[in-house]
Order: C-alpha cells, then structure tokens, then sequence
C-alpha cells in the first residue's frame, strides 16, 4: 500500500508549478481576466506543450493516458496561481467524450483536444435546475438541440460544446455543438470569478451529436468535482501561504503581527484544516480511477468539504491583511471570487451532500 | 499512489489468519473478563489476564507485537514495515485478539527508556511493561506547572545513592492502580528551568506517597494527586543524564499526542450515531430522513475519512522514511477536535435521551455517547491542550515567531 504521489506526479507538479509562476503571475493573471474574452491562446499554448490537455487522453489518441489525480494535480497548480483559461471546461467535455464518445468520435475530436488546438467547454447549468440533470429543459429531437444553457464556461472562445439536453425519452443525455452550427447564440455575462467567465447559450434548432451520454455524464459530474475540490486546495494554499509570510513581516505594536496568538492561532486552524483534506481529494481522485463503488460518493463529498474550507480560508487570509486585503489592488479577492466560483458551480455544499447520503442510502 | 496489498502482503496477511484461528479461539474469545463500561479513558488497557498474556507471548514469539524492540527486552524485533503493522492490527482487531497494550507505559515509557534508559532500567521494566504486569503513570503535571510544565517544583535532594523526593503532582491518570510512576522532578533548583530537571522512575508503593483520586466531570475517577514526602528513590531510577529531563520528556510526549490524534475512536462514535439516526425517530419519521442532520452525518463522516486518509499519508511518509512535518503536527489538534464534534452531534441526535446518565440501563448504548461527550474535553487537554497544539503548528510548522512573553520566560511549551 502506498498512499502518495509518485517521484513522476512530484517532478510535474513542481514543473508546472515553476511555469505558472513565470509565465502567470499575478500581474499577468490581471491583465488576462480584463479583456473580452479571459482566455489567453499563447499561456493556453504554453500549458499545452507541457502536456496538461493531453493527460488524462488516452495514448492512441495523441495523448498522456494519465489517471484522474494527473489532471487534478494539474488543478490544483492552476488554482494555486489562480490562472484564468478554458482548463476546466475543456478538461470536462474531453472526459464526455472519452467516456462516451464511439471510437470514431474519439478519433474525430481528442487527438486535437489534446494538443489544445480544438478548446471545448460543457453547457450542463440551466437556471433553477440546481445542476441536477433530471430537471433540465433543453431537449433534443432527434438532430437537434432546443432551450438555453446558462453558466458555460469559456463558451465564447470554444470550438466545441458538450450539452446536457433531454433526448426524446425524456432522460438526460450529452451532445455535442460545434462552434460553427446554425442557431447558436452566446450571450455575455458579468462574472464575480472573472478567471472563470461564463456565458449564456441558446440553442434554437442548433444542429448537435449525440454521444452515448448515460454513464458518461455521472462520470464526469464526478470528475467534476474532483477537479475543482483540487483546485480550490490549491487556492487555499496559495491564501495561507501569503498570510503566513505577512504575518512575518507586517509589524504592529513594534512587533510582527505573527507573534501575537490570536494571528498564530487562525493560521494554525487553517494549516489544520488542509493537511487532511488534501488526503481527502487524493483519495477520492484515485477511487475515481480504481475503487469504483466509492468513486461518485467521494467526488460529491469533497467538492463540499473542500469549496467550505476554500470559502473560510479565503475569508481568513483577507481579513489577516487588514485593510490592504479589501483593496482591488492586492491580489486576495482573486482567490476569494474563484472560491465563490467553486462553492457554485456543478452545485453547493448542500446539494452534494445530500447527493452522498441517499448514496449511502439513507 | 497504489492502495492494493502486494502479493507478499496478502500472503503475510493469511498467515496472521492462521496464527490467529490456532491460537485465539472462540472459547478465548468468549472468556473476556467483563468489560469496563468506562472504556474510554486515556490509560484504556484491553485484557491482561492469563489468556491474554499467553497469547501475547506467542504473538511476540511469531513477531507480531512490539515488533520495533528487540528479542532481549521481551519485544520481537521486526525489521520496519507500517504495512504489516497494519495488516496486523486490522486482522487481530478482526479477531478481538489481545493485541499490543496501549497507554502510559507501553506507549509512552517503552519507547523512552528505549532511547533513553540504562541496560539494567531496559531488562528490568519492559518486558513486564509490555504484558501489562507493571502499570505505570505519568507525573509530569503539577497545580503550577501544566502547560508551562518546565515551571514543575516537585524537588528531588541528592542523598547518598538516593534522591528524596517532595512535591506534589496533580491530573496524574490511574495513580491510584498504577505500580510505578514516570515524573520530571527538580533536581537542580539553581540552574535555568530547563536544565535543572531530571526524570526519574518512581515505585508507588514507596513509603511517602499519598495518592488522593480527583474526580472527573464524567463522575469518574481516572486522574489523581499525587503528593509525595521525602520519597527514597534510587540514583539508579534516573533516566538519561541528571539536569537532562527535559529532552528525555521530548520523546514520551511527541508519542502521547500521536496516540490521542488516532482516529478510532471518532470512527467508532460515529458509526454509532449513524445507527442511531436510523434506529430513532424525529418528529414523527427516521431521525436520518431530517435533512440537517443528513447534512451534518455526511460532513462529519467527511472529515472523519479525511482523518483516516491523512494516517494513510504519515503511515506512507514513514515508510519511505520521510520527515512528516506538518503533517505530523496537526494530528492531535484535527483528531480531538473532531472528536467534539462527532459526540456533539450524537448528544444532539439523543436530545432529552441524554439526560439520562451512564450506568443508567434506559440510557441509549450504555451511556457511551454521553462519555464519549466528556471525553472528548478530556482529550482536547490532555497531552498538550489545543492551544497549546496551535503554538506548535505556528511556530514550529508554519515558522512564525515565538510568543515574545514565552520567549522571556525561555520556556518550552508542553
Ligand atoms: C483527562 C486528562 C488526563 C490527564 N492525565 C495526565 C497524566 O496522566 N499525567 C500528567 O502529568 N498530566 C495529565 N493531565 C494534565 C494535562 O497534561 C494538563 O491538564 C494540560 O497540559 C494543561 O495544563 P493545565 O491543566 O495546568 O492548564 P493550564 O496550563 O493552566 O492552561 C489553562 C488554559 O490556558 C491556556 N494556555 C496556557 N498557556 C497558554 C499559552 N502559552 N498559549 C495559549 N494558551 C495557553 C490553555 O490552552 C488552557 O486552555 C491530564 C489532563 C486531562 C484533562
């Protein structure tokens, strides 16, 4: 038994860590969440060539044929440097279409999926639906799809979207558009996380593809989850990181606040807080790939518990650096609008955990 | 990241299968003394009869107890390996076989004297240390030294090839059924706090020793004072250099908080208010069909898998020989923490059922919930308390600056 990353898992982490610190740091992230579109071809490119797209893509299809942790790893760096991008959702549509995609419709779109050369996105958000597919309303009749979409990520810069829609029985399926169809429209959206845009899609007649979407889209729902409880880890350490070493330098009452235990304490809890629940997304990302009957329970239960401790943390770091974390300026509220993100999409706290006691079979 | 046994592992593990069917019966079994309904306190020690004790010897004997110290001290002196540790403990869990003793002595001494102790201290106390036929308390705390505890004033005179002992220690867990006590005394009043302490072993049935039981919000009685006048006690009980207490403590203390951080016992709390919640109703249905607390199970169970996950990650660290750092630290603080939290929601779940006391044969599992309630403030202190735990995580984890008053006083936290 062996319960931690590998020397390979390491030596990438640290690689792509070194390179979001280069390539994206915050100034960079700045600039990049103030423009149209959030999205940057050339950082995309950049993650690109370090294999990120590729690595949960299976080889025959030009990829790394890595499991889920890989990707969440990956994540978890993105969320440590807060980069803005496409990640997420692309990273979602590719694992519909691996999951349910026929093998020509894998040949078709992975390979450049995983180059990054074709960026995809999922449209499964639909207003009041709670993220539960079983009340969605947008149908498909057949050839085409019908209805709106809202919360998609990265909608305006994708080539591809993996849609959440009726089928004509009525239960839920994936299918997917491409930019190029007749009656799609995007319309833009103000967004509190402004390194996650998302948009509004309406489908009117839209031509679409059916993948064979049943087990697919659970898989990746479950994914999902995973990939943001990761990344709201990631944030979190990035938060104490930087409450930590203020706390070392700031000085009031002619010392640095770090002596005073009220500071130490809150900064103790929050080290507290993370250390076991990074075991927590390890855990439930490797049952995602070998302990199927534990997988969808676990991904449920650690988007809840991490997107809770990334909201706290987040809060505590801010108000650690007084005044100066409630300015635009400094770099905090970056973080705390992405955990807002976190917390809200595929779901909050409270729709997963129900999710995972009634898998429990309560 | 691979959480499968190996090949070698499993075939290990079927060979603790067999040792167990041959040598712990169902009739061994079913021979348990009855158990303590207390069960819970921190010196807890599961059988020590004859039984147990023989299969104990053959379980050394085959290397599976004690298996980090050596044949010569009564241990069985394996090469080092957390998986099998594992394995072992899962299988004689299984079993309700009598596996290694834990408390003060086997957990918190045996290592200590290991590091520390004289050959003749080794031969003489860990062999019967680890069968449980010398039980042993801990005095390190006094009225005015606890989580300043290098403040302790119990003084100890040089006479001869004796130290006399006077003081008084106080919160000293089983004093009154224990046979010897470990304690820090001052031996050397002139020097630094810190250096002029020296740790000694004590026999409790020297002349000169009161032990008064103190009784504990629970209404039992596990913790005592301890007063001690002009106790003899020879030079030869000293453990590790005069004056060099202090670090000799450093070792015994690091293992009482990785036994209080263990995540069994919430475990096996909350697996008992899940049955509950299934078991009662709540305004008029299954108290589990009520959304907040289906809420609330799932996110205690959350963090009580997180906690288990977390072992796996320092059992891992270990294996490969990896400092544990951080990691390391946080246990005492997540586990007893935790700890309040399950029992809280099990008193909640109970509402007017747990006014009912333990011992009370209407109260809901024997009053275990209720006890386990209590305790788990007791554990929140015990061994450091949670204050305490997050100046370390501070200072020591994260390298923020010492508290500047601490810093004064030079003295190092419990
Ligand atoms: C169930 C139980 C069993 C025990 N068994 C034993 C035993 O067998 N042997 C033994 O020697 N002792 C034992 N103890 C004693 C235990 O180790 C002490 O109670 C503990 O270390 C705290 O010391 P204190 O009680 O003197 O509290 P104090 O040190 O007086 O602390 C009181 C409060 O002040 C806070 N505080 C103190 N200093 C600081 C600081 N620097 N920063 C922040 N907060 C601070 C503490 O966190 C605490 O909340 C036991 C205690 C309990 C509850």
């Amino acid at each position: 038994m062996d319960f931690g990353l590998s020397s390979d898992q390491v030596l990438f982490q640290s690689t792509l860590r070194r390179f979001l610190a280069e390539q994206c740091p915050t100034t960079r992230v700045r600039a990049i969440m103030e423009t149209e579109t959030a999205h940057d071809p050339a950082l995309w490119q950049g993650l690109a060539e370090l294999g990120v797209p590729a690595l949960i893509v299976p080889s025959e299809y030009g990829g790394a044929g890595m499991e889920l942790l890989d990707l969440a790893l990956a994540a978890e760096e993105l969320g440590y440097a807060c980069t803005p991008g496409p990640f997420l959702g692309h990273a979602l549509a590719t694992i519909c279409i691996l999951e349910g995609g026929s093998p020509a419709q894998r040949e078709r779109w992975l390979p450049a999926m995983a180059t990054g050369a074709v960026v995809a996105t999922v449209a499964w958000g639909e207003a009041g639906s709670q993220w539960d597919p079983q009340s969605w309303s947008t149908s498909y009749d057949g050839s085409s799809l019908s209805g709106q979409k809202l919360f998609v990520p990265f909608a305006n810069v994708a080539d591809l979207i993996v849609v959440g829609a009726r089928r004509p029985d009525g239960s839920p399926g994936l299918f997917v558009v491409e930019r190029s169809a007749a009656g799609l429209a995007i319309q833009r959206l103000a967004v509190v996380d402004m390194t996650r845009k998302v948009q509004h899609v309406r489908f009117d007649n839209t031509p679409a593809i059916p993948l064979d979407g049943s087990a697919a889209l659970q898989r990746a729902m479950d994914a999902g989850c995973i990939l943001i409880a990761a990344d709201a880890f990631g944030g979190s350490r990035r938060c104490l990181e930087m409450a930590v070493s203020y706390a070392k330098t700031r000085e009031q009452f002619g010392q640095v606040i770090g002596a005073f235990q009220a500071v130490k304490h809150q900064l103790a809890n929050m080290a507290c807080e993370l250390e076991p629940a990074m075991s927590f997304w390890w855990y439930a990302a490797h049952a995602y790939d070998h302990i199927p009957d534990q997988a969808e329970r676990h991904a449920a239960m650690a988007k809840a518990y991490l997107t809770d401790i990334y909201d706290r943390v987040t809060r505590d770091a801010t108000e650690l650096h007084g005044g100066i974390g409630f300015t635009w300026e400094f770099d905090l509220h970056l973080w705390f609008r992405r955990a807002i993100f976190d917390r809200g999409f595929l779901g909050d706290a409270h729709y997963h955990r129900e999710r995972a006691a009634k898998l429990a079979g309560w | 990241m691979d959480l499968r046994f190996r090949p070698e592992y499993e075939a290990f593990r079927e060979e603790v299968r067999t040792f167990l069917a041959q040598h712990w019966t169902a009739e061994d079994r079913a021979s348990a003394p009855p158990v303590n309904p207390r069960g819970m306190s921190l010196g807890t020690s599961v059988r020590t009869d004859e039984r147990a004790t023989r299969f104990r010897l053959a379980a050394i004997e085959r290397g599976y107890l004690y298996r980090h110290v050596p044949r010569r001290y009564g241990g069985s002196e394996q090469p080092f390996d957390p998986l099998k540790l594992a394995i072992i403990q899962e299988e004689f869990r299984k079993a309700e076989a009598p596996g290694e003793l834990i408390g003060q002595g086997p957990s918190m001494l045996v290592p200590t004297l290991l590091e520390h102790g004289t050959e003749e201290q080794k031969q003489r106390f860990i062999r019967d240390t680890l069968l449980g036929k010398i039980q042993w308390c801990q005095g390190y705390s006094e009225p005015g030294a606890g989580s300043d505890l290098a403040s302790l004033r119990t003084r100890a005179e040089l006479d001869g090839d004796f130290f006399v002992v006077t003081g008084h220690k106080i919160w000293t867990s089983n004093a009154d059924t224990a046979d010897w006590m470990f304690a820090l005394v001052r031996t050397d009043p002139d020097k630094p706090k810190h250096e002029g302490i020296s740790y000694l072993l004590i026999d409790m049935k020297s002349p000169g020793i009161t032990v008064r039981p103190l009784r504990q919000m629970t209404g039992e009685a596990d913790f005592n004072e301890v007063f001690f006048d002009n106790v003899r006690v020879p030079v030869s009980n000293l453990v590790g250099q005069r004056g060099q207490g202090w670090i000799v403590s450093r070792s015994t203390l690091k293992h009482e908080r990785n036994l209080i951080g263990s995540s069994l016992l919430s475990e096996r709390v909350l697996e008992g208010v899940r049955f509950l919640a299934q078991a009662l109703e709540l305004r008029g249905r299954p108290a589990i069909q009520d959304p907040v607390l289906r809420a609330r199970l799932v996110e205690l169970e959350t963090k009580v898998l997180a906690n288990r996950y977390h072992g796996y990650r320092l059992l891992t660290m270990q294996a490969r020989g990896e400092e544990a750092g951080l990691a390391g630290m946080v246990t005492k603080l997540y586990g007893s923490t935790l700890g309040y939290d399950v029992a809280r929601l099990a008193m909640d779940l109970l509402s007017d059922r747990g006014l009912l006391a333990p011992g009370e044969s209407e109260a809901p599992a024997m009053g275990m919930f209720i006890t386990a309630y209590m305790w788990s403030i007791g554990i929140l202190i015990a061994g450091g308390t949670a204050n305490i735990q997050r100046n370390v995580i501070a200072e020591r984890g994260l390298g923020l600056p010492r508290d500047p008053a601490v810093q004064r006083s030079q003295t190092s936290q419990r």
